[in-house]
């Protein structure tokens, strides 16, 4: 059997010549495209319909409730001095840039340590039905809730430095969540802890999908077992990658309610992301376009970055 | 059918080798098994703690005297607002969401993955990618404009009613959550779906087709039954993903009759003024997660291997 | 919203659903009150409605102190479903009868003579263009000062009357080895306690120019400055631990003894009475030092919507209700705070509750009541926020001098208005 990643064979219904059967076979012929439709349009009204509303809604000065008079680019104008002009640094600063350092991490640590569980649990493992759950778990929970476990376990006074104190390791020094400069990085390792599993999950998925006898074939061969993971598996594991990579991202530039359980902002602030930012000016401050505003600025910095990286994992490989 | 398992034939060291190389292997999952676990040991030894305990006490320490009384606090008398009949009342809304709008969104996914593989025509790869890149809307930014949509079709509805008796559905909170959610989860159960049929051998698609198969059998008795552990992925995705909602349920489902979970759940944790009473919070929230941890525990089940090389022979 | 519920309902269960031109006998809130003693309060005006023969549809959303609900109230009022009522917060009221979704009760108001009862203070709040939009529940004050009796009685401390006194009370407990001031450092917290000090730095007038006003001069002044470095001075006698600490767990070091003090509003009595604490022999509840005669408040009120004509007698039944005496003053016995109304009687409240009656009326008459600005009845959110994020990176650092927090507090303002 030929490699599995050879797919680009594009299939063309053949019967389509025959006379007759026309209006059978256009029917059939649009099949796909209808199938696919009512998602398209779902998806272009009310992501791309939206995604429009809200980059009208930042050229207005929509307070409490939209408002629709377009009043210029003051919103923009806002978020660039806070950008450019932060000493102390302005929340959006702190914002952006702890998205920078939460983004990178997350992402990275997720996708290493899942794709590594998953590795390790495809090695036919006594246990693996209760494994895989204890790894998941933490995505089931409402973060309103692990977000307070987490708070105690890393906070000095109760958690982990406290307990190794009792135990005698006194030297113990664990504060990251009270530090204005580390309280970021708390954030990164309960995002971990909560989706590092499902990413295990979708890798688990991927090696399962892979076809039992390319993997029989190359250890005939006599390709080592990390060869056969570096040169074949991983290789074929890419759409995973893509499938990861998203919902890694998305989950980043969401993560909401990590950051609010678990360091209620921060000191000062420190903590804050993108979207705590966005979420206070649109619905608390009620400053709807500076809100709007921020939404937009990311949009634009996810394009940036994921577009090219689609473009190059999308585009239709000649082969 | 065979797993990538270390080979039998490794060549330094025969079984000790091999033996080592198990030992490492469990210790390195068990190591972090007990990761992941222990946040979830603070909040079982939380729940069955005393709230005196809770607050004079070290929250890694075993209970000194358990206590059942926040679970059955949590399960059936706990508030959400002025209604006090824990969280047991609050199931069967979540549920009439949930299962509803995962098999949709999974549906649609597992269609939409299909077309956009084995199906090309110009232009699938840019319908892909602008789906794709609606994963990474803000819902934030989408809660008013999707409010004062539902709030037309309420009123729609409304007429309908008067006109035929009938509200088909519009206007109705359930109704518009699932709408919601399917509409927010279709780029992700495309995407998965997708890359997952990417892989898939075109030959079997291909054959089955001179066999005079349609769109649909071949959907049906190929595809769908070789995609086990994509529909895994994606359903424990789509059933946490919408169960945890908490943005899209509280703004349009927040009356008690058809409050889901999360907000009963959330209700019942957030006090702005009040005592807090950490032992039934962590019952509450295990109770919360009962059918997503079951979900996981049983779909786990179909994480299995090898299916497309019987599907090949047959 | 609540056609829509009712239509969704009866669909569900299969029951045919006809519209009646008669009035819909039931009241739909939206409110954060979901905790224990919150609820329990909340539970009198549903029964007080019941036995008038109303319904209570319950719409409770609670999270971020009110953020979640007011999210919430706004997506509903974008799918043009107005709740009966529902709880609000100061500025947020005005917005929102300033888009023209509020209902109108003038009329009750003045045959049940709220204008007379209520403070003009609330009254601005709660009546927008001459009209009543809203009715206020209760008045919660936010300068009080809350001890530990039996730490207070090992120091030998006594009732500090000037700011002075207190860093000396903060002094002797830091010798005795009690951490002397409590306190969680969320930005709310650390705003609120420093409404209090600069209430009693610059004073009444200074504070009104300062918070409410947002007079510029007055942000800049140095009194400002001062108020500032005493907020300093403060925050030197917090633990270490203090950041994002939530501020009942701030309380429960103060009613355990770890701590002296802690500067918190009167929710923080529920606590107290929660640990089943009596105010005298237990815990003390002092004005903070140097703003006796004076009241900084918040407060909550139901705002009313423009509902249909079938559900407006609902309504009136419901502001009616919420502010009557009786209900008044069981409702503020529960939740720590005190009537909105200035003429019930105090016999059901504790010492501390029967202080913040006598106080409210003395401020009120004196022209002494002020909004507090961290609780957002100073200024509009966006200000009332900047105003936080300024003083929450000066107490943690990221402003470091007071020139440099005051120079940040005004441009924050400025920014924001």
């Amino acid at each position: 059997m030929s490699t599995v990643a050879e797919t680009s064979i594009t299939l063309t219904p053949e019967h389509d010549a025959r006379p007759g059967a026309t209006v059978r076979s256009r029917l059939q012929d649009a099949l796909p495209k209808l199938v696919l439709a009512p998602s398209f349009a779902a998806t272009i009204v009310f992501v791309y319909g939206f995604i429009l509303w809200t980059i009208y809604l930042s050229f207005t000065n929509s307070k409490t409730f939209p408002s629709y008079a377009i009043t210029g680019p003051r919103a923009y104008q806002r978020l660039w001095r806070w950008t450019f002009e932060s000493d102390p640094p302005s929340s959006w600063y702190t914002s952006i840039t702890n998205m920078g350092i939460f983004g990178f991490l997350y992402i990275s640590i997720c996708l290493a340590l899942g794709l590594f569980l998953a590795i390790l649990l495809d090695q036919k493992i006594r246990g693996e039905g209760v494994l895989r759950p204890i790894y998941l778990y933490p995505m089931a929970l409402s973060f309103i809730v692990t977000g307070v476990a987490w708070k105690w376990f890393l906070d000095p006074g109760l958690g982990l430095e406290q307990t190794l104190h009792q135990w005698g390791w006194t030297s113990f020094h664990f504060d990251w969540i009270k530090n204005k400069d580390f309280v970021i990085y708390t954030v990164v390792i309960a995002g971990v802890w909560q989706a590092s599993g499902f990413i295990m999950a979708m890798f688990l998925a991927g090696l399962r999908g892979i076809d039992g006898e390319i993997l029989k074939a190359a250890q005939i061969d006599g390709a080592t077992t990390f060869q056969l993971y570096r040169r074949i598996v991983i290789p074929l594991l890419r759409p995973i990658f893509l499938s990861a990579l998203i919902v890694l991202a998305h989950l980043a530039i969401k993560s909401y309610d990590l950051v609010v359980a678990l360091t209620s902002g921060g000191p000062g602030g420190s903590a804050w992301l993108p979207s705590n930012f966005m979420y206070e000016y649109t619905f608390k401050r009620n400053e709807m376009a500076v809100g709007s505003a921020s939404a937009v600025i990311m949009l634009m910095t996810i394009t940036a970055i994921i577009v090219p990286y689609l473009y190059s994992e999308l585009r239709e490989k000649p082969r | 059918m065979s797993a990538v398992a270390t080979p039998a034939r490794q060549s330094t060291g025969g079984i000790s080798a091999r033996t080592v190389n198990r030992i490492v292997i469990y210790g390195l999952l068990a190591l972090f098994a007990l990761f992941y676990l222990m946040p979830l040991f603070v909040m079982l030894v939380t729940s069955f703690k005393t709230m005196d305990e809770i607050q004079n006490g070290n929250m890694l320490a075993l209970p000194q005297e358990p206590t059942f009384a926040p679970w059955i606090r949590a399960w059936s008398e706990v508030c959400s607002g002025l209604t006090c009949v824990g969280m047991k009342g609050y199931f069967w809304n979540s549920i009439k969401m949930v299962v509803p709008a995962v098999i949709i969104s999974t549906l649609l996914g597992a269609l939409n993955g299909y077309v956009l593989t084995k199906w090309r025509f110009r232009g699938a790869t840019l319908v892909f990618g602008l789906m794709l890149f609606a994963c990474f809307i803000p819902f934030q930014s989408v809660l008013l404009p999707m409010a004062t949509i539902l709030g037309s079709l309420g009123r729609f509805g409304v007429k309908l009613q008067n006109a035929t008796g009938l509200t088909f559905g519009f206007g109705n909170p359930t109704v518009n959550l699932v709408f919601v959610h399917v509409v927010y989860g279709i780029g992700f159960t495309t995407l998965f779906f997708r890359n997952y049929y990417e892989a898939f051998p075109n030959e079997l698609v291909k054959a089955a087709q001179i066999d005079g198969a349609s769109f649909f059998q071949i959907f049906r008795r190929i595809m769908l039954p070789n995609s086990l552990p994509i529909i895994v992925v994606t359903v424990i995705y789509q059933f946490t993903n919408i169960w945890n909602d908490f943005l899209f349920a509280s703004a349009y489902a927040g009356s008690g009759d058809v409050m889901p979970m999360t907000v009963a759940l959330n209700n019942v944790v957030n006090t702005s003024t009040g005592v807090v009473e950490y032992n039934v919070n962590m019952a509450a929230a295990m109770i919360a997660a009962l059918p997503t941890l079951l979900v996981y525990v049983l779909a786990g089940r179909y994480f299995v291997r090898g299916l497309m090389a019987g599907a090949v022979k047959g | 919203m609540l056609r829509k519920l009712l239509i969704g309902t009866a669909l569900a269960s299969g029951v045919a659903f006809a519209a009646h031109a008669e009035d819909v006998k039931e009241v739909q809130m939206l409110h954060w009150w979901t905790s224990g003693g919150e609820a329990a309060a909340l539970n009198v005006l549903k029964q007080d409605l019941a036995k008038e023969g109303f319904a209570w549809k319950d719409v409770p959303v609670a999270g971020g102190g009110g953020d979640a609900a007011m999210t919430a109230l706004k997506a509903m009022v974008a799918a043009g479903n107005y709740p009966t009522a529902s709880q609000m917060l100061g500025y947020t009221v005005l917005d929102y009868a300033a888009a023209g979704v509020m209902g109108d009760l003038t009329e009750t108001a003045i045959k049940e003579g709220w204008d007379k009862s209520v403070p003009a203070a609330l009254q601005k709040f709660s009546v927008y263009d001459g009209k009543w939009v809203a009715a206020p529940v209760n008045v919660h004050s936010v300068n009080w000062l809350w001890i530990n009796k039996a730490v207070m009685d090992k120091i030998g401390g006594t009732e500090p009357k000037t700011f002075d006194d207190f860093i000396a009370l903060l002094d002797k407990a830091k010798a005795a080895g009690v951490i002397p001031l409590a306190l969680g450092g969320q930005n709310w917290q650390e705003a609120t306690m420093f409404d209090s000090v600069v209430l009693s730095t610059g004073g009444p007038e200074f504070y009104k120019k300062a918070f409410n006003d947002l007079d510029e001069e007055s942000l800049k002044s140095d009194t400002m400055k001062k108020s500032f470095d005493n907020l300093a001075k403060l925050v030197t006698y917090v633990d270490p631990n203090f950041s994002g600490r939530d501020w009942n767990l701030a309380t429960a070091m103060v009613i355990k003894g770890d701590a002296l003090v802690q500067v918190m509003g009167d929710w923080a009595k529920g606590e107290f009475n929660a640990a089943k604490k009596v105010p005298g022999t237990d815990f003390l509840c002092y004005r903070f030092p140097g703003t006796d005669g004076s009241v900084v408040y918040n407060s909550d009120m139901f705002g009313m919507f423009n509902v249909p004509e079938d559900r407006k007698a609902a309504q009136i039944a419901l502001a009616t209700a919420t502010l009557s005496k009786s209900f008044q003053s069981a409702f503020n016995v529960v939740k720590g705070s005190v009537p909105a109304r200035t003429d019930v009687p105090d016999t059901d409240f504790d010492a501390c509750g029967k202080k913040g009656m006598a106080d409210l009326k003395a401020a009120n008459e004196g022209g002494t009541l002020f909004g507090s600005l961290a609780q957002g009845y100073g200024a509009p959110p966006a200000v009332a926020n900047a105003y936080k994020d300024v003083v929450s990176k000066f107490v943690h650092g990221q402003i470091k001098t007071s020139d440099e927090a005051v120079t940040q507090l005004v441009s924050a303002i400025e920014d924001a208005k």
